[in-house]
């Protein structure tokens, strides 16, 4: 006797419901209430239960536990999911060679060509030796406790994810700073992607593809850090003075030549804050990736975690720390690079 | 008195003409134009249709090689005026016709050549490029063109050394002052080398003396290129200063257009009284607005110009009221002009009726 059976009896729906009883595989509720042996029929009133999809069923067979809920989801979904696969896998297939290269460049060439490469790349970014010996000592300090290699993995799948970002995400706010419609629409979907726990998308990622494929990771990461640069994208171009763009239409610039000499290069300040955000993005999201087999530090770190090993994972947290330094620094003395060519503005 | 009763000065053949241009802002103009042609007003129609009137049955013709001034109080329309010169905004009614073509008709590649190559624009707040040089904002026009920078060098040099910036092509806009800022922005209208120059309240961010600099620059390369300007001014003194045809805007609407000259000794509205009522008249005034034409005869004083003003004439006679003067025009004489006739061009309005 359930405490919802007065209510299909009333509503003359008794019949249906037992219509619907095909002896279903019990709950784990139905079996607790078993084993508790008897009825619950001397129920008071304190112990009603909320009408739940459980509850309901319980009264009358006709109406599905709520485990077929997540049943039907999941069945659904991997319905679906060859279909989606034809259309994605070959998409995205490149992100994987990207990847595969990036890991196996960085970690295969001597650390004495790497080194150096990533020095020289400072220097044209940022022509600071301040910021050139900072990296350097970043990066002797992590191959000094032999955490060079996780470290370069770190670092390749954050190279190819932020570049991936920037190549996707600029075009998208490009496109959203000319148009309020994609504006309201695509602003909910960055909202979303913001707010979800990082945990959450791994999910459907998880069925869609094989935790094998570097896109998995990669896929998972470029979602969650592409946010800031489309939004600063579209928002820097959204902000050059009006003045200057009625001054390019006045001298009957094309939308062309206003978009690439004017708004663009207007909005470069706040691209590029985009772009470090996008790069911290990715560095916090690689370290969660590596629930899902993503190399580097993340994994040392979970490794701390799954074994008590505190002294790993205090390492590789310490090593991502000083890395987010390096990639934060590097970064930001570019901006300020561009911020000064055009000072008060 | 009535025989100086002329408007614009004739010559220069008429380059830019607006006809019955409205312009209204807001969510349906179109079906607001009933209205505002049975002659509802700014207030009103704001007031009862939530819509703005922003230009109301506009008809201005712009002469060749004149400096044609609109002049009105903020808020009066005179930059949504400009605006629909070279199409910046799309009117709701009405048509500009550009040496007699409409250009409301013309396709976007049309507008952008007539933007290119036959009207340049200097903005009041400037409106330069940040991060191009001097230079590279100067030759604005070209490069939009097309024209490859070693093309273009020289023109652009030419022109920031006609406006008094020499030498300053490698610096960046924030690197110069406001004057010089818009020194720039006027070698960049200039090297377009188009034949009309629009310019939007172009010295009205200015300090005063540097404002007095940029006016008498402008007048310095009027006299010698003679281009059409369209000049846009909030300030009295300026209008008078600059114009050779000066209209006058209010809500919206045309009160009064003519020889600045003319306006000063008949204004039509009490909004323009108020306006010519602080002016310095003996300075503004020229002799040939308060002279009496016709062959002079009898004895004189002495003589004087027609493009004297008054306040000089008035040192001449050192206080005297009684003189008498021969006024000369290219050395021949075109009338007489008597001290009273000065003292009562001086008081504003006139009893004449
Ligand atoms: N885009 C617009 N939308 C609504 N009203 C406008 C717009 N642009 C100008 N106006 C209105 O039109 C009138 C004239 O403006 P404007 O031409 O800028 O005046 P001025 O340049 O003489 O100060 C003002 O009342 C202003 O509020
Ligand atoms: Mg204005």
């Amino acid at each position: 006797m359930a405490t919802y059976d007065g209510l299909f009896d009333t509503l003359g729906l008794r019949a249906w419901c037992d219509k619907g009883a095909d002896n279903a595989p019990m709950s784990m509720a139905d079996l607790l209430a078993k084993a508790k042996g008897g009825s619950d029929a001397g129920s008071s009133l304190w112990d009603t239960p909320f009408p739940s999809l459980d509850a309901l069923h319980n009264a009358c067979q006709a109406i599905p536990q709520s485990r077929a809920l997540t049943r039907g989801l999941e069945a659904g979904f991997l319905d679906i999911r060859d279909a989606l696969r034809v259309v994605i896998d070959p998409l995205t297939q490149p992100l994987s060679w990207a990847l595969n290269d990036m890991l196996w460049v960085m970690t295969q060439t001597p650390w004495w060509i790497i080194m150096p490469a990533l020095l020289v790349i400072t220097w044209f970014v940022t022509r600071s030796w301040r910021i050139i010996g900072l990296v350097a000592v970043i990066l002797a300090l992590l191959a000094f406790v032999d955490h060079y290699n996780a470290a370069m993995e770190t670092l390749a799948i954050i190279f190819v994810c932020a570049f991936v970002c920037v190549i996707i995400g600029v075009p998208i706010g490009i496109a959203m700073s000319r148009s309020d419609r994609l504006q309201r629409t695509v602003i909910p979907i960055l909202d979303m992607l913001q707010t979800l726990p990082p945990f959450v998308y791994l999910i459907p990622l998880i069925f869609l593809f094989s935790v094998t494929e570097p896109k998995l990771y990669g896929i998972a990461i470029i979602l969650y850090a592409i946010v800031p640069v489309v939004r600063l994208t579209d928002l820097g171009i959204r902000l050059v003075d009006r003045d200057v763009i009625e001054a390019a239409d006045a001298f009957g610039m094309t939308s062309r030549q206003k978009l690439f000499g004017v708004q663009i290069p207007l909005a470069l300040p706040n691209i590029m804050a985009g772009v470090n955000q996008t790069i911290m993005m990715s560095l916090a999201m690689v370290v969660i990736a590596s629930l899902v087999s993503a190399p580097g530090l993340g994994v040392l770190v979970l490794r701390g975690i799954r074994n008590l090993e505190l002294g790993v994972g205090l390492i590789a947290g310490f090593g991502i720390v000083v890395l987010a330094i390096a990639l934060d620094r590097v970064t930001k003395a570019s901006l300020a690079r561009i911020d000064a060519s055009q000072a008060s503005r | 008195m009535e025989n100086n009763n002329k408007t614009a000065d004739p010559s220069g053949e008429i380059k830019v003409s607006i006809r019955h241009l409205y312009k209204i802002f807001g969510e349906n103009p179109q079906a607001m134009m009933d209205d505002v042609k049975a002659g509802m007003g700014k207030s009103e129609l704001l007031e009862t249709k939530g819509h703005v009137l922003g230009l109301n049955d506009i008809n201005v013709d712009i002469r060749s090689g004149k400096i044609t001034v609109i002049m009105g109080l903020s808020g009066s329309g005179k930059s949504t005026l400009i605006r629909h010169l070279n199409r910046l905004i799309e009117p709701t009614a009405g048509e500009v016709l550009f040496d007699g073509e409409d250009i409301l008709g013309w396709n976007e590649a049309k507008l952008r050549d007539l933007r290119r190559k036959h009207m340049s624009m200097v903005f009041q707040k400037f409106a330069l490029l940040p991060h191009r040089t001097v230079l590279e904002n100067a030759a604005m026009a070209l490069d939009t063109r097309g024209i490859a920078r070693k093309q273009y060098e020289a023109e652009a040099n030419k022109w920031l050394d006609r406006v008094g910036l020499g030498g300053y092509g490698e610096q960046y806009p924030h690197q110069l002052s406001g004057g010089m800022q818009q020194r720039v922005g006027i070698a960049r209208a200039l090297a377009s080398n188009s034949e009309i120059m629009l310019m939007d309240e172009a010295f009205s961010a200015l300090d005063p003396l540097i404002r007095t600099d940029m006016q008498n620059l402008l007048l310095e390369l009027q006299n010698e290129l003679h281009k059409t300007v369209v000049f846009i001014t909030h300030d009295l003194d300026e209008a008078l200063k600059l114009a050779d045809h000066l209209v006058i805007l209010k809500d919206g609407r045309v009160v009064q257009q003519g020889e600045p000259q003319y306006i000063l000794l008949h204004p039509n509205d009490p909004y323009i009284e108020d306006f010519v009522a602080d002016i310095n008249r003996a300075r503004v005034l020229r002799v040939r607005s308060v002279m009496t034409k016709g062959e002079p005869s009898g004895n004189f004083s002495g003589d004087i110009d027609h493009d004297d003003n008054l306040e000089s004439v008035i040192g001449a006679a050192e206080g005297s009221l009684d003189k008498r003067y021969r006024v000369m025009r290219d050395g021949k004489p075109v009338g007489t002009l008597e001290m009273p006739e000065i003292m009562r061009a001086l008081v504003p309005r006139i009893q004449e009726e």
